[in-house]
């Protein structure tokens, strides 16, 4: 448990460490509207790496996030473009569902037919953005047919906050509570830590990858509506190749691929630290093309910490090692 | 030991000598002595049958002569020079091979690359000669009588043809002993009558053969000698031609009761289980027992009789395909393991690392597990409560750990399985499922595990025991069923429980034997 703790602390001395170095160069980086503007722009990845995470905590993997977010995406628009009456209650609820749909595609595929997760979502991935071309005929929706109302609601401010912070935030809170107090969360750490005991529990291991899998999709599809009423504009190819920096988040975060392992805390961090490290790079001017080196180390460097961690821990012989572990487990 | 695995040596060897001896073998574990200075002689040319409960030691015995473990004390002699197997290559190099019950093989590999892995040979620039290889081991295929392809991959094949090509690997490297170890388990009668031949031809050649089965009537048609193991001691050897199968169930099973188990009042109440005609395609049929209040129903048989399956289906992880579950003379359908806790049916399962605790999560959230609706107020769980209840049970059960929120992970094998347990009493069960509640954990341990369990059976839980050890069944059962290859081979109370029932019945040895 300390480890785990350490783990995140680590993580978020890294971010502070990370902030200070841009702020001796550049300080207006740090302002408070500057930092409002970073996190709003990481929401996106935050809010699907929240989803991701459930789905890698039960030894699953969802690539098709992004994909489920481009086709929701232009559903929206088009919707919009054909009614713009439609109020934007109406138009997050059908981006809700639609996602949750396409995730329980994924889901109902993983529980019944056992396919390896990775398989099913890079199929159905290719699936998503087929369909898009499909509705759009490989045609955009540009912000000219979009609704004001529609393009505005996630920049509006609420006590100083874009709703977009605002869904980034409620999302992260809703996810600590689900996965610290409900049963459906201590279920997706069952299930990944030990699937043939979660069976005995009489936890069933399809089904709770099946509300994985279904959660990740939710807010995929919230996040569609959010990305293309931000930048106003959707076609086919949004937010292309972006699952896989939401996987990457995950693992930064200490999410441990193997399933079981993790905490929400640090997908947040995870989602924080690349988030500031591709808002700061054109700031200290660097190519972004840096960004995906420093992501990738970073994601090195944080599954080595992870492999670490989880090593030594076999058997205690040793009488004396015996006493040093249970007077640390007592401190 | 170089000397005396070259070929030439063996050549020496008469029929007279042992190619291979063990001298008073010890081998200790933390907590149990599995080998207690046991000796064994393998004969060129003659089939040696290794006899033993479950826990007498065979699997131990097998493992020190094949080079995987060293033994503490006692010395092997091959072919009369005293040898140290320090690794598996050693052994192997001195003629010794093993085939295990399942199988080491590679699937996705042809059968000459199986036969030759590791030793393949090589012709020019160190490449792998395959026309050499395929050749060779066309030869020992036939040599074996084994009608299979060189080039067919393995997964193709049924258990019997990779058993063969474990024998055709086995012979690659000149194996002068060969050890099969329950080689028969998974095979159908004809191919055991293949299996036969092929031990009469292997005899033919002049190999030593080890041969450990449970089944006497195997032994009997194939074995020349026989060696008998009890609890880690040896406790006969001789020809077959001057032992019967009483004599052989004697030494396998008499014992001096060295084991204390606790005293209780047997008075089992009303019905509560009732088991109706349980049937599965592949693995039992006819299964119908009953249950009743603060009993313990032990569940005897050889590994691999079907009783843990039987149990799987009761708490619903398989389905049967036919039969009823009755509780409280109620008809209950159990489709999941959750509708079977729902029922008050809870199973700890035999590979408790693997299917009990979750290592990673804390020990209450551990315990609290199944019982999350318990500890939840609409939706939403509550810490308190699952402490509450995870301490009540862990302090039941003298849990030592230092918090309740410390990793279970972090804890010794003996807590995690106590643990394991707390979480199943803490859903309050009507039934407890016990399969193999002893296995692997030692003397004192054991003991805390049976007087627990007559600690519940006093408390009128009803109590299942699947055991494969004898002694265990028969202190603590108030009655027994014995299962012999998917069916209720008996069903055995009072004074028909005795150690020579149950093997009788178990092994399926007639009554007038």
């Amino acid at each position: 448990m300390s480890l785990l703790k350490s783990r995140e602390a680590l993580l978020g001395g890294a971010i502070l460490v990370l902030l200070v170095l841009i702020a001796s160069r550049f300080p207006g980086f740090v302002a408070p509207d500057n930092l409002v503007r970073v996190f709003t722009d990481t929401s996106p990845l935050l809010i699907l790496a929240l989803g991701q995470t459930v789905v890698i905590l039960t030894r699953c993997i969802d690539l098709s996030v992004a994909a489920n977010l481009a086709l929701t995406g232009m559903v929206c628009a088009m919707l919009n473009a054909a009614l713009p009456g439609l109020p934007v209650a109406v138009i997050l609820v059908v981006a809700v569902a639609l996602g949750a749909v396409m995730g329980m595609v994924n889901g109902l595929l993983v529980w019944t037919l056992s396919i390896p997760s990775i398989v099913v979502t890079l199929g159905t991935m290719t699936i998503y953005r087929g369909i898009i071309f499909l509705i759009s005929n490989g045609a955009w929706v540009n912000a000219h047919e979009m609704s004001d109302a529609f393009t505005g609601f996630p920049r509006a401010s609420i006590l100083g906050l874009p709703v977009l912070a605002w869904f980034g935030i409620l999302a992260a809170v809703g996810m600590m509570v689900m996965i610290s107090r409900t049963p459906l969360g201590r279920a997706f750490y069952a299930v990944g830590g030990n699937p043939h005991a979660a069976v005995y529990t009489g936890i069933s291991v399809g089904k709770t990858q099946f509300w994985a899998f279904t959660l990740s999709g939710a807010l995929a599809g919230l996040c569609g509506y959010l990305w293309v009423a931000r930048y106003a504009v959707a076609y086919v190819d949004i937010a292309g190749g972006f699952e896989l920096e939401v996987v990457a988040a995950c693992v930064i975060g200490g999410i441990s691929i193997a399933g079981g392992a993790g905490t929400i805390l640090g997908t947040i961090l995870g989602a924080l630290f690349l988030g500031i490290v591709k808002n700061a790079l054109p700031v200290v001017d660097v190519s972004p093309f840096w960004q995906m080196a420093i992501s990738g180390t970073a994601i090195i460097v944080a599954v080595t910490l992870n492999n670490r961690n989880s090593k030594g821990k076999g058997r205690i012989i040793l009488r004396r090692a015996q006493d040093q572990a249970s007077e640390g487990a007592t401190v | 030991m170089q000397m005396s695995v070259e070929s030439r040596q063996f050549e020496k060897v008469s029929a007279e000598t042992p190619v291979l001896e063990l001298r008073d073998i010890t081998k200790t574990f933390p907590g149990v002595k599995a080998l207690d200075g046991v000796s064994l002689e393998l004969y060129p040319g003659q089939v040696t049958a290794l006899i033993g409960e479950n826990g007498a030691g065979k699997s131990t015995l097998v493992k020190t002569l094949t080079g995987i473990y060293q033994p503490d004390e006692g010395a092997i002699h091959v072919a009369g020079e005293p040898v140290v197997f320090a690794t598996a290559q050693d052994a192997s190099a001195a003629g010794i091979t093993a085939i295990h019950q399942e199988t080491v093989l590679f699937d996705e590999l042809t059968v000459a690359e199986n036969i030759f892995i590791g030793h393949a040979p090589r012709g020019r620039f160190g490449l792998i000669d395959w026309k050499i290889m395929r050749t060779r081991a066309a030869e020992i295929l036939t040599r074996i009588g084994a009608a299979l392809d060189p080039d067919t991959p393995l997964r193709d094949l049924g258990i019997a043809s990779k058993h063969l090509v474990a024998i055709a690997r086995a012979l690659s490297v000149d194996a002068r002993v060969v050890v099969m170890d329950e080689p028969t388990a998974a095979l159908s009668h004809k191919e055991i009558e293949e299996l036969y031949e092929l031990v009469d031809r292997l005899k033919a050649e002049g190999r030593a053969i080890l041969f450990i089965s449970h089944k006497f009537d195997e032994v009997f048609r194939i074995a020349d000698r026989y060696t008998v193991f009890r609890d880690g001691t040896h406790v006969g050897a001789g020809l077959m031609a001057d032992v019967t199968e009483s004599d052989l169930v004697k030494m396998m099973v008499g014992r001096d009761v060295n084991q204390i188990f606790p005293e209780r009042a047997k008075a089992p109440g009303d019905e509560v289980l009732k088991v109706v005609g349980y049937a599965h395609p592949t693995e039992f049929e006819d299964i119908t027992f009953t249950l009743r209040r603060g009993e313990i129903l032990g569940f005897y048989g050889l590994v691999g009789a079907g009783r843990s399956e039987v149990m799987q289906a009761l708490f619903g992880i398989t389905k049967p395909s036919k039969g009823v579950t009755r509780i409280d003379g109620q008809i209950k359908v159990i489709r999941s393991p959750a509708e079977a806790v729902e029922a008050g049916i809870v199973y700890v399962p035999e590979d408790r690392g693997k299917q009990g605790a979750v290592i990673g999560l804390p020990i209450f959230q551990n315990v609290t597990l199944p019982s999350l609706s318990q500890t939840s107020r609409s939706g939403f769980l509550r810490l308190s409560e699952e402490f509450a209840l995870a301490r009540a049970y862990t302090e039941r059960l003298d849990l030592r750990a230092a918090a309740l929120d410390q990793d279970v992970g972090n804890l010794s094998g003996g807590n995690q399985q106590k643990v394991v347990i707390a979480k199943w009493l803490a859903t309050k069960p009507r039934v407890i499922i016990l399969d193999e509640p002893t296995k692997g954990i030692d003397i004192g341990s054991k003991a805390a595990v049976h007087a627990f369990m007559a600690e519940l059976a006093a408390e009128r839980l009803s109590v299942i025991m699947v055991s494969s050890e004898i002694p265990e069944v028969l202190g603590m059962s108030d009655r027994v069923i014995v299962m012999r290859e998917g069916l209720i081979a008996a069903e055995l109370e009072g004074d028909d429980l005795t150690p020579e029932t149950l093997v009788r019945h178990a092994a399926g040895i007639g009554e007038s034997a």
